[in-house]
């Protein structure tokens, strides 16, 4: 099982965790374990399993197989223990929009038995911590898209949890609210000494947000560590990233045979992402062999390894093919059509 | 129970948070009330009946001047002249009269030799309500025709007193158990039916279920939420209902007390029903579809429209385990017969077991996760 650096204490142990749907396996013997402080990410396409993960973990589904220990808690043994430490932001925004913001927070309260002596200042709390205070009468539907999630954050956070679980908590917004929410989430780890575990699809999340990070594909862990380690796995300390004017079948070769280039990947016609140890050394080759051919570069840019190229490296396509999905249902020919 | 009343409190707030809910779960109930309250149980007035006379003697003069004056009084129909039979006979068929009356030849003096005097009366049976109106009418004229008009000293023929225990009962009052039936049920489907479901599919339940709220819990807390709407239906329907049909029902404490008995029990036994109907269903559209079908299954059998009697077996069947029966039979002995208690004891009994049964079974299908 992998465990986080550190002497800090374990909040949640996931150990060979399988959850099957039939013949379909969603989860294949997952392991990892969280640290109590930390927020830890589930990178990974649409489908890959983290949704299934996180709601094992939240006693929302059975394990199929292996075990999941949440604040000491077996969820399959004692799930009511696990739901009363924890605080769980669901994918979809669930908060009721015919009822106020306060009303809202007031019924998870009660739900979560907080003292009635408790209640109204844990929800002012909360309010203030996630910038809501007031709107605490208006009625949630008249809020937007941001406030709603940060709503249900705070929803998930009134009753004081241990350990926050966030699935896709910036999904649907736009860039300035996600930032705010980032800002957010880091400032209450910081503040409420919590332990989150969230999933998400954006690299620049995970890469902002968490202190380790493990990518899963196809129901399967398939690279955990911290994003700097991740990057560092990955051969080449830069993408260099060209575009030439036309395309030709002898680029991929060429550029392959570059000194101190470690993988070539075709983006469209004439465009390469191109993982090299020596982004300077390869961006002058690059130059040169365009001269010498008599091709035109249209673009060229060096950056550093990104969680992109990790994904890339450890499942062999990129997150965004994922997201974009050809059709699966394609409409027959025509008749007499010609192919 | 602090878990079990946040769950009561929020579907509340939310009940009545939606007013255009609240007003189609009235309102429907309401206007079938008072639109079919006055399109049946009515009487038939202005039908128009072709009389065609062959006799032109006294007895028929007689005859028209019965018709002439059921014509100015009750005007249940008004005569038209005909000269011939088959013309008459046509109109009737082509539907230009309602029905045609034929005086034969020689009737008056059939009459006055009591030999076998007949009339003859032309329907259109395709409209079962209008010949039936019409055949009675012209059944108890002749009737007072053939009465002598001095009785006999002894009576030689058996005589039928009938005693009717209550004052009449016209269409409306009659539709007005079912109508606050329907709006409680009506409420149920909504509140504990569709919103149930689309609850589900939002993912409201899925925050419930993270939180320690037990099972029993979350679906005594549903159901007895379901359950209050349902009552708060209908007592205004009952209210609203009572006086519009013109029933002083509501104003006598004791009939008030079995009223909301029954509404309550009945408020039970519909939301058990719709829950261990909808426990095991995530489809939002799977209620759309049910319930327009569910509603008339259970409607028509419970006796509320036509007697369960004149059902055949197998759907006589359906109306034992049908608890629109009981709460039909339950409304119309307060609301039209005054029973009292002792009328309504096993529809009380009848509803209460059903939904808490329902409850019960309900309860171990629901499940407390995904």
């Amino acid at each position: 099982m992998e465990k986080p650096a550190g002497n800090a204490p374990d909040a949640i142990v996931v150990d060979h965790a399988v959850k099957r749907y039939g013949a379909f396996e969603a989860v294949k013997d997952v392991s990892f374990s969280v640290a109590e402080g930390e927020i830890f990410g589930l990178l990974g396409p649409n489908g890959a399993g983290k949704s299934t993960l996180i709601r094992m973990m939240t006693t929302l589904i059975p394990l199929t197989g292996g075990k999941a220990i949440v604040a000491g808690h077996d969820v399959a043994k004692e799930p009511d223990a696990v739901r009363r430490v924890i605080g769980v932001i669901p994918q979809a925004l669930t908060s009721d929009p015919d009822l106020t913001v306060g009303e809202n927070l007031s019924i998870y309260a009660k739900l979560y038995s907080v003292p009635r002596a408790e209640r109204a200042k844990n929800i002012a709390e909360v309010l203030e911590a996630v910038d809501l205070t007031k709107w605490r009468d208006a009625q949630t539907k008249t809020l937007s898209g941001g406030m709603r999630r940060r709503l249900e954050i705070a929803r998930g956070l009134v009753h004081n949890p241990h350990i926050f679980f966030l699935d896709e908590p910036t999904t649907g917004l736009d860039p300035v609210s996600r930032i705010a929410v980032w800002e957010m989430l880091d400032n209450l780890r910081r503040t409420r000494h919590l332990t989150m575990l969230l999933t998400t699809h954006y690299m620049e999340e995970a890469d902002k947000l968490c202190d380790r990070i493990a990518i899963v594909d196809h129901g399967k862990l398939v690279a955990l560590g911290t994003p700097i380690e991740l990057k560092h796995s990955v051969p080449g300390a830069n993408v260099v990233e060209v575009h030439f004017d036309r395309e030709t079948p002898e680029w991929q070769k060429r550029l392959e045979g570059m000194e101190g280039v470690t993988s070539v990947q075709a983006e469209s016609a004439g465009f390469y992402r191109v993982l090299t140890s020596s982004g300077s050394k390869t961006t002058m080759q690059l130059v040169e062999l365009a001269a010498s051919l008599g091709e035109t570069l249209t673009s060229l840019s060096v950056q550093n390894t990104t969680l992109d190229d990790v994904f890339v490296h450890y499942t062999g396509r990129q997150l965004r093919d994922e997201q974009v999905k050809p059709p699966v249902f394609m409409l027959p020919p025509r008749p007499g059509a010609q192919p | 129970m602090n878990r079990m009343s946040a769950i009561i409190e929020r579907e509340m707030r939310k009940f009545f948070r939606s007013p255009t809910l609240m007003i189609m779960s009235l309102m429907m109930p309401l206007l079938q009330l008072v639109i079919m309250g006055n399109a049946f149980g009515g009487k038939i007035v202005g039908a128009r009946v072709a009389v065609v006379d062959y006799d032109h003697g006294p007895e028929a003069v007689k005859l028209r001047e019965s018709f002439d004056a059921i014509a100015a009084n009750i005007k249940t129909f008004k005569t038209i002249e005909y000269k011939d039979e088959l013309q008459a006979r046509e109109d009737v068929r082509t539907g230009r009269i309602d029905a045609a009356i034929i005086i034969p030849a020689q009737y008056s003096r059939r009459v006055y030799s009591q030999d076998k005097p007949q009339l003859g009366l032309v329907v259109d049976n395709s409209d079962q309500f209008m010949s039936g109106s019409l055949e009675a009418e012209m059944q108890s004229l002749v009737t007072a025709l053939t009465t002598p008009v001095i009785q006999p000293r002894l009576a030689n023929s058996i005589a039928l007193e009938i005693v009717e225990l209550y004052p009449y009962v016209n269409y409306m009052k009659f539709l007005l158990p079912l109508t606050v039936s329907l709006a409680m049920y009506i409420s149920v489907m909504i509140g504990g039916g569709m919103l149930y479901i689309d609850d589900k599919a939002r993912g409201v339940h899925e925050g419930y279920l993270v939180t320690p709220i037990t099972k029993f819990e979350l679906v005594f807390g549903m159901n007895i939420a379901g359950s209050m709407k349902a009552v708060l239906a209908g007592i205004c329907l009952t209210v609203i209902g009572s006086l519009t049909a013109g029933l002083g029902v509501i104003f006598h404490p004791m009939a008030l007390a079995e009223l909301f008995c029954l509404i309550v029990a009945a408020s039970i036994a519909f939301n058990g029903m719709m829950f261990l109907m909808m426990v095991r269903v995530d489809d939002p559209l799977v209620p759309r579809a049910m319930f327009g079908v569910l509603n008339t299954l259970l409607l028509y059998p419970s006796g509320g429209m036509y007697p369960i009697a004149a059902f055949p077996r197998w759907l006589q069947a359906i109306s034992v385990v049908d608890p629109f029966t009981y709460c039909v039979h339950g409304f119309k002995a307060v609301f039209l017969k005054d029973g009292g208690f002792a009328a309504i004891q096993y529809d009380l009994l009848f509803l209460f077991v059903f939904g808490i049964g329902t409850l019960l079974i309900a309860t171990p299908l629901f499940k407390r996760t995904l």
